[in-house]
């Protein structure tokens, strides 16, 4: 089966509204009902779903020559000039293959959501809006427990959900960079409320912040590449800027700094990438970004925003490689690659010394994200889409997976009654493998997938393209670099896993963790399927024995998104080699080192250096928060403020004051009010006091007195007018 | 025929005498009387000027009929007045009727 060209295009605008239109609906009429905003939630995700799988699955991948005939619709938006600027959607290749997988994720974390959130339980005992759920009392039986107790802002959650799925279903289907940056700006606002959703906690506060404030350092740098990019180009449509005459134009343009203007611009939006998908030097925000609920860590920080980063990067990959000759790499390029390395190794090392769960995937994450850049850096195109597009399936698998394992151990931690005991620290775990099978075997698929366990699972296939891209274009130092990260990767992965599952419990509350509900296992389930299966449409042609059983679908399919498909790297063994190694190598440490470690205590990698993130935090807290609240509180308000504007208003003040009361004193006083107003008073009250006497009331001496008037008159004015 | 000074002059002394009742006589209704000899004097004259005028002018005539009503409604008034006095301060002498005064 295959739907009509007309209605995929029409299917392609209609595929962000579902979301958008239940976020209006929770928070408008349905926020007292937890039943029905997660059923419009989940039916609006359902639906986007369904779209997009029909653009994909039954239109984009069955089109012969896609790339050359992409879904296509604009419309006129705004005039400017005597032009219009258009907007519209596009599905081309590398869309449709990022729609598809941002569908299933951003499904399955709203149906994960639900068990998350504890739908189903009673009301905490104590539970207020703006603080984790902590448990509710029951009395079953005879005798009293505690259960976990049902989320107080369920239906805001599923609202900020929905804005957010919008955010990114938008940015996927957009045909042009300024819509793609709205939708990037609305996930930037959901991800600030969604890690600050319980903003009852201060340090969920100042992540939500400090994610916000970090994002927008890069997004400023992206806002002026984009209007650097439309005053140079005179458009934002990406498939009129990616034609050959404009790319050549601005590839000989010269800018500053020694780069082209096409270098410099890919330069600006890279950096709204390295915010959005926490590259060093922005990275800071992406750990702290775990205070969120669990589903939006997957969804955030794994599946959709942070991968939106890598995406932009793809898209803008022609403007990128445009003053590309293939001999050495651009200014701008080796940046990137720079960046994306060192990125990948420097998160990876920090990984190891981690021992809260969600951290160690955070920095996980950033690693992973590193590796798509510096594929991207070193013009690796199919390969970091390849990974961008598996990562997002086992990292959201993963995430969720841990976000499972703190439910059960929340669990045990309510069993017990010690809420002492840190639910996410990975040292109060161990065992779980028989308590939570479906979670430890899709945990277990995932971290294999991350840390590239040979043949079977995705990771292995897109991690090994890249690492075959970089040796096979002679990259030595991008190669070295991220085999040394992939080695660290599968170690801190089977740490992970060592410490979480395998081994015996080492607290009581691990004991009495307990397997969560089906709407949480599900999604682990077929996302699993997903971190397994998803690689195979990927397999090179010319690997040895496997290579030539399936097509390599993915490298033909989304490298027609370009107008030169690049050539797939010659295959060699030594990069296979070099893969097979650190992956199994780094899996074996890591069980090797961990299987037998008891306490923290026993953990030989606590290096304080690296547990502390090598002190980014408080060095960027040192080199910009404190200048910036000096200047704030001392510059700002002390000095200028209180000291410059107060003082000159401190000044005027008095002064006016001084010459009003002068004025008062010795003017209005005595002039107008003695002299003018009382003086006038006081002449006219004297000369009535005279002239009364003449007012006896006879009527005849009034008559008297009009006579004599009239005949002194009279006689005045005959002498002095007449004669 | 008389010369109009005649009939001025006569005006005049009329006038005078109704000025010297008016201003010197006690009673209210002897002022009012003076009054009315004032404004006779006036329709003398207002009928003296017309038959040494214009004669086909009709309007020293109009104005004396104009004159006679104006006495006539104000002797109205003016006795009503005097009764309504009378009948509260029991008295005639505009001497004693003070109250309008400060």
């Amino acid at each position: 089966m295959m739907i009509h060209e007309e209605t995929a295009r029409l299917l392609t605008w209609l595929i962000p509204l579902p979301p958008v239109l239940a976020f209006a609906l929770i928070v408008l009429f349905t926020n007292r009902s937890k039943w029905l905003s997660h059923t419009i939630g989940v039916g609006a995700a359902i639906l986007s779903f369904i779209g997009s799988m029909l653009v994909t699955v039954f239109y984009a991948f069955r089109v012969e020559h896609f790339g050359e005939h992409p879904i296509e619709s604009a419309i006129n938006w705004l005039p400017t000039g005597n032009t219009w600027f258009r907007i519209g959607v596009l599905i081309d290749p590398l869309g449709a293959a990022v729609l598809f997988f941002v569908s299933i994720t951003i499904f399955m974390i709203f149906l994960y959501s639900v068990g998350y959130q504890n739908y189903g339980q009673p009301a905490g005992d104590h539970d207020r809006a703006g603080l984790p759920p902590h448990g509710a009392t029951i009395e079953e039986h005879g005798h009293k427990h505690v259960v976990p107790s049902v989320e107080p802002m369920y239906s805001r959650f599923f609202a900020f959900l929905g804005l957010f799925a919008f955010g990114m279903y938008v940015l996927v289907v957009s045909d042009n960079l300024l819509t793609m940056f709205v939708g990037w700006e609305i996930m930037g606002l959901c991800s600030y409320l969604l890690i600050g959703f319980w903003y009852g906690k201060p340090s969920a506060r100042n992540a939500a912040v400090k994610a916000f404030m970090t994002t927008r350092i890069g997004d400023v740098f992206m806002l002026l590449g984009i209007a650097f990019l439309y005053s140079a180009t005179g458009t934002l449509t990406f498939r009129e800027i990616f034609t050959e005459e404009t790319l050549h134009v601005l590839a000989s343009t010269p800018a500053a700094f020694g780069m082209t203007a096409s270098g410099l611009i890919a330069l600006l939006l890279f950096i709204g990438t390295v915010g959005k998908s926490a590259q060093w030097p922005l990275h800071v925000w992406l750990p702290d970004a775990m205070e969120g609920p669990t589903p939006v860590s997957a969804m955030i920080h794994a599946a959709t925003m942070v991968s939106a980063g890598v995406y932009a990067v793809i898209r803008m990959f022609p403007l990128l490689t445009a003053d590309f000759t293939g001999h050495g790499l651009t200014t701008t390029m080796s940046i990137v690659a720079f960046i994306g390395a060192f990125t990948a190794l420097f998160a990876a090392t920090i990984a190891v010394a981690q021992n809260d769960i969600k951290r160690v995937l955070a920095y996980s994450t950033i690693s992973q994200l590193g590796y798509m850049i510096a594929a991207l850096g070193i013009g690796a195109y199919v390969a970091a889409a390849f990974h961008l597009i598996t990562h997002a399936f086992f990292k959201a698998l993963l995430f969720l997976g841990s976000g499972s394992v703190i439910h059960g151990m929340e669990h045990g931690v309510l069993h017990t009654g010690n809420h002492n005991v840190d639910p996410q620290d990975m040292f109060n775990m161990g065992g779980l493998r028989k308590k939570m099978p479906v979670t430890f075997w899709t945990f277990l698929i995932g971290g294999f997938a991350l840390s590239g366990f040979p043949l079977i699972t995705a990771g292995f296939w897109s991690k090994d393209e890249i690492l075959a891209d970089a040796f096979g274009h002679g990259h030595w130092a991008v190669f070295v670099t991220l085999a040394a990260a992939a080695f660290l990767t599968a170690f801190y992965t089977m740490r992970q896993i060592t410490l979480t599952f395998l081994g015996e419990p080492r607290t009581k509350e691990a004991e009495h963790a307990q397997e969560t509900p089906w709407t949480m296992t599900t999604p682990l389930v077929v996302l699993s399927v997903f971190a397994i299966a998803y690689g195979w449409v990927g397999i090179p042609e010319h690997f040895p024995v496997l290579g030539g059983l399936v097509p390599n679908w993915f490298h033909d399919f989304v490298g027609h998104t370009l107008a030169e498909v690049p050539d797939a790297p010659e295959f060699s063994w030594i990069p296979l080699l070099t893969s097979l190694v650190v992956a199994l190598g780094g899996l074996a440490l890591g069980w090797l080192v961990y299987r037998n470690v008891k306490s923290v205590s026993d953990d030989r990698l606590q290096i304080p250096l690296l547990k502390n993130k090598y002190y980014f935090d408080e060095a960027y807290d040192f080199l910009f928060v404190k200048p910036a609240y000096w200047f704030a509180e001392t510059f700002v308000y002390k000095w200028m403020d209180k000291g410059l504007i107060d003082g000159i208003l401190h000044i005027f003040g008095p002064t006016t004051g001084g010459i009003g009361s002068a004025i008062r004193n010795y003017f209005d006083l005595p002039v107008i009010n003695r002299f003018f107003g009382d003086g006038s008073a006081d002449v006219t009250y004297w000369f009535g006091g005279k002239l009364r006497a003449i007012q006896t009331g006879r009527v005849q001496q009034y008559l008297m007195l009009a006579l004599v008037t009239f005949i002194v008159i009279g006689v005045a004015l005959y002498f002095f007018v007449l004669a | 025929m008389v010369p109009l000074s005649w009939y001025l002059i006569f005006a005049a002394a009329l006038f005078s005498i109704g000025l010297f009742g008016v201003l010197s006589r006690r009673n209210a209704i002897a002022i009012l009387l003076g009054v009315e000899l004032m404004l006779n004097s006036v329709n003398i004259n207002l009928a003296a000027f017309w038959r040494y005028g214009n004669v086909m002018d009709m309007t020293g005539q109009v104005f004396a009929i104009i004159v006679f009503a104006v006495a006539a409604a104000e002797v109205a008034v003016g006795l009503a007045l005097v009764i309504s006095v009378y009948r509260r301060r029991n008295t005639v002498v505009a001497d004693e009727i003070d109250m309008m005064k400060w």
